[in-house]
């Protein structure tokens, strides 16, 4: 891959356009090993309270994935409150010594996981306005989109299809305006089920895929991280090298039409 | 005498024999030393200021660690 594509968020270019979530996996050694599979540079954790007075020598996530390696985008998944996440994402920088770069995820309701886009508005309103650089889970509205662009959220990750159903790319016509109009990288969070999901959702433009249960409830989750990554990188260079036109109607052979051998007559 | 103080930790009630510092209290949780962040009443208390800020009665103390999640 051309050394100067990167994704750049925020100013910060990263080589990896596949970004990876650390849930639902076996243990810490299956998280680690997925995600140095993937390659992915920007991993997300959630933030929530700790057990008090169990397990004195649990281990910890940040162990597993150091933060001097990866780039921690905590998120607020499980927030249904525009201050509910304020409050988590001011945790989190505190937590990540004044690290700056958060997921915003506001939820609806519990059953679709989909997105309370006017709280999620405030919320990143907010954040903003604290100094945070938010890249934001939201519907595939292209107006809230660019509405959230306009508050200043540094990327917006519409989603393809449920958080975790594994759907796959259910609106790319949508994803395509959303697109069309942005300015600040846009990058499918949710829905992704297998390889061919993310390629597509790169061959369409995105600057990046966010991806959590696909890789982590393959039957291999290593395995499937590394096909998220060649996947990743596939799409992004078919997207680049631009695909040819589609010609419904109208065949065209790969072989010479001259030249054959015939029945001499 | 101090007097021992009634909070909040995580949702669930403590008492401790006295108002500790931070730092006091995140030992006598075993917690010293981990990669965690505290709010008190809804403020973040910076971890610079563990060794001096002390928990109040009546504070609803929150403590998180990073954990897994997509």
């Amino acid at each position: 891959m051309a050394a100067t594509d990167k994704l750049v968020i925020a100013g910060k270019a990263y080589d990896s356009r596949l970004l990876v979530g650390t849930g639902k996996y076996k243990d810490f050694d299956e998280t680690k090993r997925a995600i140095e599979a993937s390659g992915a540079n920007i991993v997300t954790v959630a933030i929530r309270r700790t057990n008090i007075g169990q397990k004195a020598n649990e281990p910890n996530l940040l162990d597993a994935i150091p933060p001097s390696r990866f780039t921690i985008l905590p998120n607020t998944a499980g927030c249904y409150t525009a201050e509910d996440a304020v409050r988590t994402l001011r945790l989190a920088r505190e937590l990540l010594d004044g690290h700056s770069l958060v997921k915003l995820e506001v939820l609806a309701d519990p059953k679709t996981l989909f997105p309370n886009m006017p709280e999620t508005l405030v919320a990143a309103k907010q954040l903003v306005s604290e100094g945070f650089q938010v890249m934001v889970y939201c519907s595939d509205d292209p107006v809230l989109a660019q509405q959230l662009e306009e508050i200043g959220c540094v990327a917006v990750m519409p989603l393809a299809s449920l958080i975790g159903s594994g759907m796959g790319i259910l609106n790319p016509w949508n994803l395509q305006i959303i697109l069309d109009r942005a300015k600040v990288p846009v990058l499918v969070d949710a829905g992704i089920g297998t390889a061919s999901d993310a390629a597509i959702a790169m061959e369409l433009g995105c600057d990046g895929v966010l991806m959590n249960t696909a890789i982590a409830l393959a039957n291999d989750p290593v395995r499937m991280a590394r096909a998220m990554k060649l996947a990743v990188e596939a799409g992004r260079e078919a997207y680049l090298a631009g695909r040819m036109a589609k010609k419904p109607y109208e065949a065209s052979p790969s072989s010479p039409t001259s030249g054959l051998i015939q029945k001499t007559g | 005498m101090t007097q021992p103080i009634q909070v909040t930790v995580n949702g669930k009630p403590r008492e401790f024999a006295a108002a500790l510092t931070f730092e006091q209290f995140l030992d006598e949780l075993s917690l010293a030393g981990k990669r965690l962040a505290i709010e008190v009443n809804g403020e973040i208390v910076p971890r610079s200021r563990f060794p001096e800020a002390r928990l109040s009665n009546g504070d609803r103390i929150e403590v998180v660690v990073a954990v897994g999640g997509g």
